[in-house]
């Protein structure tokens, strides 16, 4: 499916979602929280669509916002998709977790919430993964200060 | 504990034990906390950060060409590659007209790095199933790779040959001619390894019927390289998403449906074979001109997001670049093959003994750094 194809069937389905393929490579989808189960399981499940391959799951630390981008691909189809999520509360940021619809969202995820502080909804086991429990801070935000470790430029 | 069964009048309750990390089949510094059951397998939880030198966060301190050195201590066994995908990332953000060149002897000693993988990987499974003599084997014809490399580029397991924009020097002259010698040499040694291991009963019994890993769930773990296509699941980037010299060689993508440890064993073999022809390929094509092509000092790329993926030996390397327009990149993620291929070891290793675990985690292939970027 062209990028063209996809934007107007995937806009039929919730209307609020924004598109832009500006600055990227792929087709980008800004979608908010509370929609983004709905979306990732239609986006799975669909025939047309088939994103059942989720190939990279990233936190990303916007300055005001925190979100996780997803890049999908279809092994069927082949065609490639990215899927934005932003929210500007840097306390308790919350997402739901996509780990039902792809397995390996479990550990992804879990790297997200061990440097970005990002909680996921219904994830099975959300705790660090590879910092220790006891670990101050998340240490890929912006606003992370190390004063030992860290050299500030 | 409700699990607690009574079975001729003795007691089987789970425990919890741990594998790792000093055992030597995690291949480094990976902690396995098992619960059992005798020794059936309940559960499989992977600690992992015991290396972890945050390598994405250095990176957004550091400038593109830094970024390419820190990448080999990524999976140090195919740091060629892995330089590979930070250079296209960078060269595809500044629309960098790469020489032919390059792009032939990237992927030609791309394919050397993955051979010597293999053959290291092939050594040490052999010796975590207990068979020996393989680690011999294996590590003999290795050498020879990586003293082409050595002549070449003057490292023999970090290279840092790649730079942004193509190659640090030009190949050796001895290049072409020791590459062709290793041919020949692997040609004959390569059937060694299935008279030697494939092909024995011993083996095959210990390999055979377990870590069974289904196409779907491939798929859903994010399960790539030889792990997913052991799956019957078609998932090279050398073939759906080409770049250097790929699309110009015939090869055959390596699958195999049974998905199974020693169907996992079976595709590495194959694929040796497959690398040892790309090579043959373009070993005497190597087109005549620049090793590089000219960048500025300071590389800023445009603001915007770039992506790359590579097959590395394990699988899919993804190099996820968000760019602010300054010299240094401002979100810099990696999307390593063994970290999602380490996910599913739960899921294929439960109800197995720990004899199982150690021949499935052997036919993974983790290396522990790329999990621990």
């Amino acid at each position: 499916m062209t990028n063209e194809a996809l934007q107007s069937l995937i806009s039929t389905w919730i209307p609020e979602l924004e598109f832009t393929e500006e600055k990227s490579q792929f087709l980008n989808i800004t979608v908010q929280p509370e929609q983004l189960h709905q979306l990732m399981t239609q986006l799975k499940s669909n025939s047309e669509t088939n994103f059942d391959y989720l190939f990279c799951l990233s936190g990303v630390d916007w300055g005001k916002e925190l979100g996780v981008v997803y890049h999908l691909e279809s092994t069927t189809h082949r065609h490639q998709l990215v899927v934005k999520v932003k929210t500007e509360d840097r306390e308790n940021p919350t997402f739901d977790s996509v780990w039902t619809i792809w397995r390996t969202a479990e550990f992804h995820e879990r790297e997200v919430f061990d440097f970005f502080g990002i909680l996921f909804n219904n994830h099975p086991n959300l705790k660090r993964l590879f910092l220790t429990e006891d670990w101050d801070g998340f240490p890929l935000r912006k606003d992370y200060v190390d004063e030992i470790n860290m050299i500030i430029k | 504990m409700d699990t607690t069964t009574i079975k001729n009048n003795f007691r089987s309750e789970e425990y919890q034990i741990n594998m790792g990390p000093q055992h030597p089949a995690t291949h480094g510094v990976l902690r396995l906390l098992l619960t059992i059951d005798g020794e059936i397998i309940k559960r499989v939880e992977p600690d992992l950060g015991y290396i972890h030198r945050s390598i994405e966060k250095m990176c957004e301190r550091d400038s593109y060409q830094q970024i390419v050195h820190l990448t080999d201590r990524m999976d140090y066994l195919s740091s060629h590659i892995n330089n590979e995908a930070v250079c296209l990332t960078v060269e595809n953000a500044l629309q960098l007209e790469i020489p032919e060149r390059v792009k032939v002897i990237r992927t030609i000693i791309g394919e050397l790095t993955r051979i010597a993988s293999h053959t290291l990987w092939w050594g040490v499974m052999g010796m975590d199933v207990g068979a020996l003599t393989t680690y011999f084997y294996g590590f003999r014809d290795r050498e020879l790779i990586n003293d082409i490399f050595e002549e070449t580029c003057g490292a023999r397991l970090t290279m840092n040959y790649n730079i942004p924009g193509g190659l640090m020097f030009d190949i050796h002259p001895n290049f072409v001619k020791r590459t062709k010698e290793f041919i020949a040499h692997f040609k004959t040694k390569l059937p060694e390894y299935d008279l030697l291991l494939t092909g024995n009963i011993i083996f095959q019994k210990r390999m055979e019927g377990i870590g069974i890993l289904s196409k779907e769930d491939a798929i859903s773990f994010g399960a790539s390289g030889p792990v997913g296509r052991a799956s019957g699941y078609s998932c090279d980037v050398r073939k759906h998403h080409s770049y250097s010299a790929y699309d110009k060689v015939t090869f055959n993508e390596v699958l195999k449906t049974e998905g199974d440890t020693f169907a996992r064993y079976q595709v590495r073999i194959l694929e040796m074979w497959e690398s040892l022809s790309i090579i043959e390929q373009l070993i005497d094509n190597i087109p005549e001109g620049e090793f590089f092509a000219k960048t500025n000092t300071v590389i800023k790329l445009t603001e915007g997001e770039y992506y790359q993926k590579v097959e590395t030996a394990r699988g899919e390397l993804g190099v996820y670049i968000v760019s602010t327009g300054t010299k240094n990149p401002y979100r810099m993620k990696f999307r390593s093959p063994g970290f999602s291929n380490l996910s599913l070891l739960n899921h294929i290793a439960v109800g197995g003994k720990i004899g199982d675990l150690v021949a499935t985690m052997a036919t993974l292939d983790l290396v522990i750094p790329d999990i621990d970027r």
